[in-house]
């Protein structure tokens, strides 16, 4: 079973296994398309430079193999490379966007073919405009090809797992005296604002003494403004610390 | 339940990695099969996974790790519950004794589509050289068609020299690349209920019918045979598989008579579209060599009955081809 909302697909399996899949939006793909046609560009000016070499044999077939050439790398980048890197091609991996099917199974060749086939409509009249606006009208951000495909075009940034073992340094750590308030910390803290606070933490170093003193008193007031703990435990602690304290109780909680 | 993230992070990685580690192989090699207790434990490290995704969903601050772990569950659940047959690169010789022309019969109401369409815009262009025959140089988009017939068929006869020395291959190769590209078009203009290649299909049919007509008129039919059907045979079919193709796709859009939704619909007729497409390229690929390198050729240089002979009997083997090879085991409806 599949159930949607805003920007990504959830997919419900009929053994109790449930997982979204971020929707990759018009502007990313926008994006990868312009790196693909550099990649094409460069490509193509490759070869043409190769085929200068096989004009000194015959220039006929140079001829020939250069309008082959051009043809198969304009139809064929795409299927090629969507299918041998699982849905991905060179703009779409550095954008960290990827082809799945619509239902979450694996990709077949049919589909990676036709999604692509039918770049010949999506890009009417100009720049993608038929493509561009079935992306913005339809609820899985799909341009007809992928609708003829079955396909999406989905959002999987590389992710590495913070190691917030060594961020929290082991000290100790006055919130955990409250763990009701902790409870609430966690509840209510967004998880964007919680990776934020462990990039700052982790990426310290690199700022200037005011801008660090800023940065954090910019985080500490974000959460206390969450959770207000009592003031004589959190008294007399820099901001920089309340903010490591305040990701050791989100990210170390002792299990019950 | 209240989770120690590092503590559960430590404990689960490895069993993250070791699925990680599967699917990429997996990844590298798409024929891989796993042995009865390499299934079970990759059954178990997905349950596993899956079951700390849940797990994880009540710690929201971890935003990085759950995408990594939705990301790992997804590509384990595409693996697992695929059920949809592998299509194999050695699998060449079935698909071209049985899966092309099994799919050619499965959608030949497409194809007789095209052919009808194909045939109006012929009787129209037809009707244009008939009653209006000044109107011919408007349409036809080739200069060398647009001047009297009998006055090309002279000079045509008439060349000494090989005109097309030097230049056969790049003559091919465009030719081969426009017809193609006009396929693919063919295919792709089904998304708007197959009314766009109902258009292409009625134009290249115009444009067909005149220049036939325009040839019969001025007595110039045998010539006609010799200079379109070696390669025409080919290439003329071909347009029609990729108009099939559209009018397949443009069906399975308008769903008439067909109760199951509309990407079920599409679903079932996705393999059935590039299967037609591949067919109409590969045909096209020869449809350049032939004109390129022997339709262009004209007596007293090469026979007539030579040419028309060799563009008959690959119009038969063609029609045996499709309508004949691969019967027996075929399917009569989609395969869906």
């Amino acid at each position: 079973m599949k159930t949607r909302v805003r920007n990504s697909l959830t997919i419900s399996s009929s053994d109790q296994v449930s997982f979204s899949i971020p929707l990759a939006g018009p502007m990313s793909r926008f994006l990868a398309w312009v790196i693909d046609i550099g990649a094409l560009m460069v490509t193509l000016s490759l070869t043409n430079t190769l085929v200068v070499f096989l004009g000194f044999i015959s220039t006929d077939l140079a001829q020939a193999v250069l309008i082959g050439a051009n043809f198969i790398f304009m139809f064929g980048y795409g299927i090629v490379l969507e299918w041998f890197w699982r849905g991905q091609t060179i703009g779409k991996r550095y954008m960290g966007l990827r082809v799945m099917d619509e239902q979450g199974l694996k990709l077949r060749f049919e589909q990676v073919a036709l999604r692509n086939l039918l770049r010949v409509v999506d890009r009417l009249p100009v720049m993608y405009m038929v493509g561009g606006l079935s992306a913005l009208g339809t609820q899985r951000n799909q341009r007809l090809g992928d609708i003829a495909a079955g396909t999406i075009v989905t959002y999987t940034p590389k992710t590495e797992i913070p190691d917030v073992g060594d961020i929290l340094e082991h000290k100790y750590n006055s919130l955990r005296k409250h763990p009701h308030l902790e409870a609430r910390l966690r509840k209510n803290t967004p998880p964007q604002a919680a990776a934020l606070a462990v990039d700052a933490i982790s990426r310290r170093a690199e700022l200037d003494g005011d801008e660090r003193i800023e940065v954090f008193h910019d985080f500490a007031e974000y959460f206390r403004g969450l959770v207000t703990f009592p003031d004589e435990d959190v008294m007399g602690i820099s901001d920089e610390q309340y903010v490591r304290n305040v990701l050791d109780s989100l990210y170390n909680a002792r299990a019950k | 339940m209240i989770i120690n993230i590092v503590r559960f992070q430590s404990t689960e990685r490895p069993f993250w990695d070791e699925l990680e580690a599967e699917l990429d192989a997996l990844d590298r090699d798409g024929a891989r099969t796993l042995t009865l207790d390499g299934a079970q434990r990759f059954h178990y490290l997905y349950r596993r996974s899956a079951a700390d995704l849940k797990a994880l969903n009540q710690f929201p601050a971890e935003i990085e790790l759950h995408q990594h772990l939705e990301a790992l569950v997804a590509r384990a659940y595409a693996e697992i519950h695929e059920t949809r047959e592998i299509s194999r690169v050695g699998s060449i010789w079935p698909w071209f004794s049985r899966t092309l022309p099994q799919t050619f019969r499965r959608q030949k109401r497409s194809f007789f589509g095209a052919l009808l369409i194909t045939l109006i815009g012929a009787v129209f262009g037809a009707g244009i050289i008939i009653f209006d025959y000044d109107s011919k140089g408007l349409l036809l988009p080739f200069a060398h068609l647009e001047g009297d017939p009998s006055d090309r068929v002279a000079f045509e006869e008439g060349v000494e020299e090989d005109r097309m020395a030097g230049g056969k291959s790049t003559f091919s190769a465009m030719l081969m690349a426009n017809n193609i590209r006009v396929t693919i078009m063919a295919l792709a203009f089904g998304m708007t209920f197959g009314i766009g290649t109902g258009i292409l299909l009625f134009y290249n049919g115009v444009i067909l019918g005149l220049v036939i007509c325009d040839y019969i008129l001025a007595g110039e039919s045998v010539f006609l045979l010799g200079w379109l059907l070696p390669h025409g045979s080919v290439e003329i079919p071909a347009i029609f598989l990729g108009g099939q193709a559209g009018l397949v796709l443009g069906l399975a859009l308008v769903g008439w008579g067909n109760r199951t939704s509309l990407r079920e619909r599409l679903r079932s007729v996705r393999s059935d579209l590039v299967t037609l497409l591949i067919a109409a390229a590969l045909l096209l690929v020869w449809a350049g060599i032939i004109e390129s390198f022997f339709s262009q050729y004209h007596e007293p240089y090469l026979p007539y009955w030579v040419k028309i002979s060799f563009g008959g009997i690959q119009l038969f083997l063609l029609y045996f081809y499709l309508f004949r090879v691969g019967r027996g085991d075929e399917l009569e409806e989609d395969p869906s």
